[in-house]
């Protein structure tokens, strides 16, 4: 069954066209890659479907709920881990987590647990009562990403997780991302290519807003007739597949 | 409940910031008490206490300003409000969580502006309990003017304009340091053009009794607190939909 089902989606900002007819649509607990270089109409697309921008034209279905017709409910399936970590700075770790469960209306029992399990699950109980503005990039990268999961999302938004994370804590980031497959469907947006070929289900390449390919990173590969999934993506977004 | 708990958020935002105590309760003390010094060694009728405090009060709102313009566009700015504008939050749940947290430090600034005066010599009257009713209105106009610079500026520009700019220009157009009849002219037609010497005037005029006086003080200040709570919305609405 179809998580997200995009219908022609189009956003234009006076001349440019940030993402030109996108039509794609991605599983159930899939784990599904956005690629593209700067400009490429990721991030825009991202935005559209967590209901931040509007789109110029077309639709897309979250759970079968429109972007542009239903967006509250929409707000309710997703979460968003921005490519800015987007914590509060001057509260604790655990107060960073208090309120994205008071935003969303939990009980004090269920924000309670929810925390608990987060904390267990990021390994975040040695900063719990730190300021997350004090805490390292990487730190606050987990923290982002718990804010995020802590709402329960049905679709998850990854937009650069690992930006700026070192070799140790990205790996680890990895980990995490691996552990949610198959119980969260989740959309990434990354321009390492190595994480996207470890990480996802299927990948999509964009190019000035549009689509050039979405399929496995093998079948990709074979498109682009090599081995190497980076230079896979060279060739395709260049123009030179086989 | 939603709405209350990123209002608390954005109370533990400020109140944490050491700079906040500084600007919001520390510098109008020390104004008060330095004002008053040299008041003791030189008379001036401007200084004294019962005329000075009211000023003091409505010019410590400058910072209520830069607090709320500096946490909206630091959230803009890091992305916190993006990551917000996908929870279930509303726009209302937004402009009062940003509003109803200054509220009360606004009063509390006064209040301990008040009990500073009182040490100093201002005779306890009802009329302080007034002053501190009347100070709601203008802090919610003060506040509005930092929701429409946070939805509008970066953190950088909102410290520039809001820390530097505004707080002169709300304290030379205010009737606070001088009065405004030496200078005359033009300049005091700017300034009973603009709502901060009609706040003062209110002020002084609730805190001697002369409840008269506030009017047509009061109308200014609440048209201007209207008509800049509106356009703050419309502008924090805008940021929002360029998300």
């Amino acid at each position: 069954m179809d998580a997200i089902r995009i219908e022609g989606l189009t956003k234009k900002y006076k001349d440019v066209v940030a993402v030109d007819n996108l039509s794609l649509s991605v599983q159930k607990g899939e784990l599904f890659s956005l690629l593209g270089v700067n400009g490429a109409g990721k991030t825009t697309t991202i935005k559209m479907l967590s209901c931040l921008t509007q789109p110029t034209s077309g639709d897309a279905f979250l759970n079968e709920n429109s972007i542009c017709k239903d967006s509250a409910t929409v707000k309710s399936l997703i979460a968003v881990s921005p490519q800015e970590t987007a914590v509060a700075p001057g509260l604790s770790v655990r107060e960073n987590l208090e309120l994205i469960c008071g935003v969303h209306g939990f009980t004090k029992d269920k924000k309670n647990a929810k925390i608990s399990e987060l904390i267990g699950l990021l390994g975040l109980e040695s900063i719990s009562n730190k300021k997350s503005g004090k805490l390292s990039g990487g730190w606050q990268r987990r923290l982002s990403i718990a804010m995020a999961l802590i709402s329960e999302p049905e679709i998850l938004f990854l937009d650069e997780p690992t930006l700026g994370l070192d070799v140790l804590a990205r790996s680890e980031l990895w980990d995490l991302i691996n552990s949610l497959k198959g119980n969260v469907t989740i959309i990434l947006t990354t321009h390492y290519m190595e994480e996207a070929e470890a990480l996802s289900d299927r990948i999509a390449i964009m190019k000035d807003g549009k689509l050039l390919i979405c399929d496995t990173a093998d079948k990709i590969k074979e498109a682009a007739d090599t081995d190497n999934f980076e230079q896979a993506f060279v060739r395709i977004v260049k123009g030179v597949e086989k | 409940m939603k709405m209350l708990t990123f209002a608390n958020r954005n109370t533990k935002e400020i109140l944490r910031d050491p700079l906040t105590l500084f600007f919001g309760l520390g510098f109008p003390l020390v104004l008060i008490f330095l004002l008053s010094a040299i008041q003791a060694n030189i008379p001036v009728e401007l200084f004294e206490i019962q005329h000075l405090t009211p000023g003091i009060t409505v010019f410590g709102l400058a910072f209520m300003t830069l607090f709320s313009a500096t946490i909206i566009a630091k959230d803009r700015g890091s992305s916190l409000l993006q990551r917000l504008y996908t929870t279930p939050l509303t726009p209302m749940d937004f402009i009062l969580g940003y509003t109803l947290p200054i509220i009360p430090i606004s009063i509390a600034q006064c209040v301990i502006c008040y009990v500073a005066a009182i040490l100093l010599g201002l005779s306890i009257t009802v009329n302080i309990l007034y002053a501190v009713v009347f100070i709601i209105p203008v802090s919610i106009l003060y506040i509005a003017l930092g929701l429409l610079c946070g939805s509008v500026f970066t953190d950088k520009q909102v410290g520039g304009i809001c820390g530097a700019l505004l707080t002169n220009l709300s304290a030379w157009l205010s009737g606070v340091w001088f009065d405004l009849n030496l200078v005359g002219g033009v300049f005091k037609k700017i300034s009973y053009a603009l709502p901060f010497v009609h706040a003062v005037d209110m002020e002084r005029a609730v805190l001697s009794g002369d409840f008269a006086g506030v009017f047509p003080h009061l109308w200014w200040v609440l048209g201007y607190a209207v008509v800049l709570l509106i356009l703050a919305v419309l502008l924090f609405l805008r940021q929002m939909k360029q998300q």
